[in-house]
């Protein structure tokens, strides 16, 4: 397929591209750049993207395709289908499937799968620990030769710490991220929402901030002592922050990640025991909300994930301390990342794209994030001033746990070109 | 358009006028069954059940009893358990009891929420009877109208409760309704049993009996669980009862026409001394009796007030 992406505002940072000019797909790959390419005669769709920005395909470095195991929540094709109408043409998928992902088995079957029925670009994440379990390593170099992008026990902390400093040993010589899932769980105590006002207010058991910035600081200092790089998954509070700010500065090899529901949110959502703004980390406060946009300005934090994790209605539909942690987030995240980051001056959309794009894709260590001549083309086209309103029912996951229903956001990928193929057009699912 | 019907979740939702009105029909309620008239019929032809996850001697008894005072037709179910060990859910459960043609499902559940999610789902009126550490707002009624009785009135009064703070479903309910009434609440109790953020509550928190209960006019105990002490919340009981229980020394910083409440069923020589609990000072009995009268009250309105406007 030949297409060409004209009078776009063309964004993309690993290249310091940023003005409006035109793009070339020939094949699978971006075969030019700049304006007026010669082409006459030459057969092809043309894209008028005046008005919008062009910009390197979303990378979502932390989801949740519930395949193997789960298909009831969602699959790989619902899984992938949602997430390219979000404009994400990459994600890397969380290993607490069931089985779970610890084998070179289970990794071809995620690649082999996504490449059968797959909208989007799946990099499988194994897990560190066999059975997500905690006792022994998980086979982390045969997982990385079967096409597994880092590792990772989400959902569970790696409680021991001698077998957290042996898997970042280990998984650095594959070069191999590790991506920790930072929650300590005597601390953290079987609580259902943060320990604040709010959950004093609604009676519900509450999780101190400690629980996550204890682990936050086992891992940065076992990275320090070590000289092994850690990467920290969805970090909600201001202590973790400050405690990844203040490692970036000393050297340690520490990357991290939030999700839009931590600058977006507040415990205060919960309120009416709303279970569809429970997760894991919970919603915090308005400070932290404040200190994760600081991290995101300053730099702090390297990268916006989803987290998305659909659950089923009646996962949903219980009592509060039953109901499973998640929310699904990928037809939102850019939206929520345009209208409470960009547009209220946080992060320019130089950054938001740095941070959506090509720092997960630099983390993870994929050939992502970039639109240079040669590169295979997954490109992301949207109007970052085009108003929508989110209607849960519409999502295409299978599932609709979002706390975002009815919210007015800005910005809705128009186009979604993955590998060479128009997969959305003009907002539409092909 | 039919209108919606009622349930009680809480006193965090009602107005200082709405618990008002349930208090002044409690009163009379009460003035009746203590003359003698145990058969009124308020609710004829109705049906109330007690939905309860949780053990429960007294509150049960009490509301079942309140329903038949009032000539309605009560029953009980009693889960071991949780639904989800059931294997039904909760909401399953709910909604066949609904269409059995149930009025009113009281409901009490050890999970917080449990009592709200049900009426969203159910036609029936749904009295929270106590669910999780959220509230317990009939409990809050019966110990609102023994104080009134006893003080002729709550506005201006001093109300102390000392005890598990964090996990008391009662002290929440006891501070929504008590602060719209018009008291001044204060709140006691070791460090490792008081929430955060108390005073957003609008009460004053302490860490040591004497400034709780110092010129209080009302004092109330918490009943305390053997399973806090387990999972470290405090040493022992009998450290707990030294520095946190009520026995005359410490009740010597309240005023001299203090009384004093419980919940019940009360730890004797744990949270309150025996010679407390069986002081002249001690109302705990009267609460029981006002318990009734409570339950009969907010059926009653909900069933044929409408709520609890008038």
């Amino acid at each position: 397929m030949r297409i060409l992406i004209k009078g776009g505002h063309v964004i993309d940072p690993a290249n310091d591209i940023d003005e409006v000019t035109d793009i070339f797909v020939d094949g699978n790959l971006i075969s030019e750049i700049g304006d007026d390419p010669e082409l006459e005669g030459v057969e092809m769709e043309v894209i008028d993207a005046s008005g919008k920005i062009v910009c390197p395909g979303l990378v979502d470095m932390h989801c949740h395709l519930r395949d193997p195991g789960q298909e009831y929540k969602e699959d790989i094709e619902t899984g992938t289908r949602s997430a390219v109408m979000g404009g994400i043409t990459s994600v890397a998928c969380m290993p607490n499937t069931d089985p779970v992902v610890d084998s070179e088995a289970v990794v071809t079957y995620i690649k082999q799968k996504a490449k059968e029925v797959g909208y989007v670009n799946v990099y499988p994440i194994g897990a560190i620990s066999k059975g997500l379990k905690g006792k022994e390593l998980a086979p982390i170099g045969e997982m990385k030769f079967a096409g597994a992008a880092a590792v990772s026990d989400d959902g569970k902390p790696v409680e021991n710490s001698a077998l957290m400093r042996r898997a970042m040993e280990y998984a650095d010589m594959f070069d191999m991220t590790v991506i920790s899932h930072c929650e300590d769980m005597p601390l953290a105590n079987g609580g259902a929402m943060n320990e604040g006002y709010m959950s004093t207010y609604l009676g519900l058991p509450g999780i101190t901030r400690a629980a996550e910035e204890v682990m936050v600081s086992r891992d940065i200092i076992i990275a320090e002592a070590t000289g092994t790089a850690i990467h920290i998954a969805h970090v909600s509070t201001r202590g973790s922050v400050e405690l990844v700010r203040q490692a970036k500065k000393r050297g340690v090899r520490v990357t991290c990640e939030t999700c839009p529901h931590y600058f977006t949110l507040t415990e205060a959502a919960v309120n009416g025991y709303n279970t569809n703004a429970k997760m894991n980390p919970p919603l915090r406060t308005d400070d932290d909300v404040e200190a994760i946009k600081e991290g995101l300005a300053d730099g702090t934090i390297d990268c916006i994930v989803t987290d998305h994790a659909p659950h089923h209605i009646d996962e949903k539909n219980c009592e509060f301390a039953l109901a499973k942690n998640g929310i699904v987030g990928f037809e939102t995240s850019l939206g929520l990342g345009l209208t409470y980051l960009v547009k209220t001056g946080v992060l320019t959309i130089n950054q938001l794209i740095e941070k959506m794009s090509v720092n997960p894709s630099r983390i993870l260590g994929i050939s992502k994030g970039n639109l240079a001549v040669g590169k295979i083309a997954d490109i992301t086209i949207f109007d970052p001033e085009k108003e929508w309103t989110v209607d849960i029912s519409q999502l295409h996951s299978k599932s609709k746990n979002s706390p975002y229903d009815g919210f007015v956001l800005c910005g809705k990928p128009e186009y979604v070109i993955v590998n060479g193929e128009i997969a959305v057009n003009q907002g539409v699912l092909l | 358009m039919e209108k919606r019907k009622q349930d009680l979740l809480g006193l965090k939702e009602l107005s200082a006028a709405q618990i008002e009105n349930i208090l002044s029909h409690a009163a009379e309620m009460k003035k009746l069954i203590k003359s003698g008239t145990k058969k009124i019929p308020n609710l004829q032809g109705k049906t109330e059940i007690n939905l309860f996850y949780e053990n429960s001697t007294r509150t049960r008894m009490s509301f079942e009893l309140a329903a038949k005072y009032m000539s309605a037709n009560s029953a009980n179910i009693t889960a071991s358990g949780s639904s989800v060990q059931k294997g039904e859910t909760l909401l399953d459960t709910a909604r066949t009891l609904d269409m059995m043609q149930t009025d009113i499902i009281a409901v009490r559940h050890s999970m917080s929420g449990a009592p709200a999610l049900i009426a969203k789902n159910v036609n029936a009126s749904v009295i929270n009877a106590g669910d999780g550490m959220n509230e317990h707002p009939t409990q809050a009624l019966l110990d609102m109208l023994t104080i009134q009785e006893k003080k002729g009135h709550i506005d201006g009064l001093k109300v102390a409760i000392v005890g598990d703070i964090e996990h008391s479903r009662v002290v929440r309910s006891n501070i929504y309704g008590l602060t719209k009434l018009g008291a001044e609440v204060t709140v006691g109790g070791p460090s490792t049993l008081m929430p955060p953020f108390m005073e957003k509550l609008g009460v004053k928190a302490f860490r040591s009996v004497h400034e709780a209960i110092v010129d209080a006019d009302v004092v109330m105990g918490l009943r305390i669980q053997l399973e806090r002490q387990e999972s470290g919340l405090f040493p022992s009981m009998r450290e707990y009862f030294r520095f946190f229980g009520i026995d005359d020394l410490k009740l010597k910083s309240a005023k001299p026409d203090v009384i004093v409440m419980h919940p019940g069923p009360v730890n004797r020589g744990v949270e309150l001394s025996t010679s407390v609990i069986d002081g002249d000072r001690s109302v705990i009995n009267e609460q029981v009796t006002s318990g009734v009268a409570v339950r009969m009250a907010v059926m009653d309105m909900l069933v044929n007030n409408g709520g609890f406007d008038k």
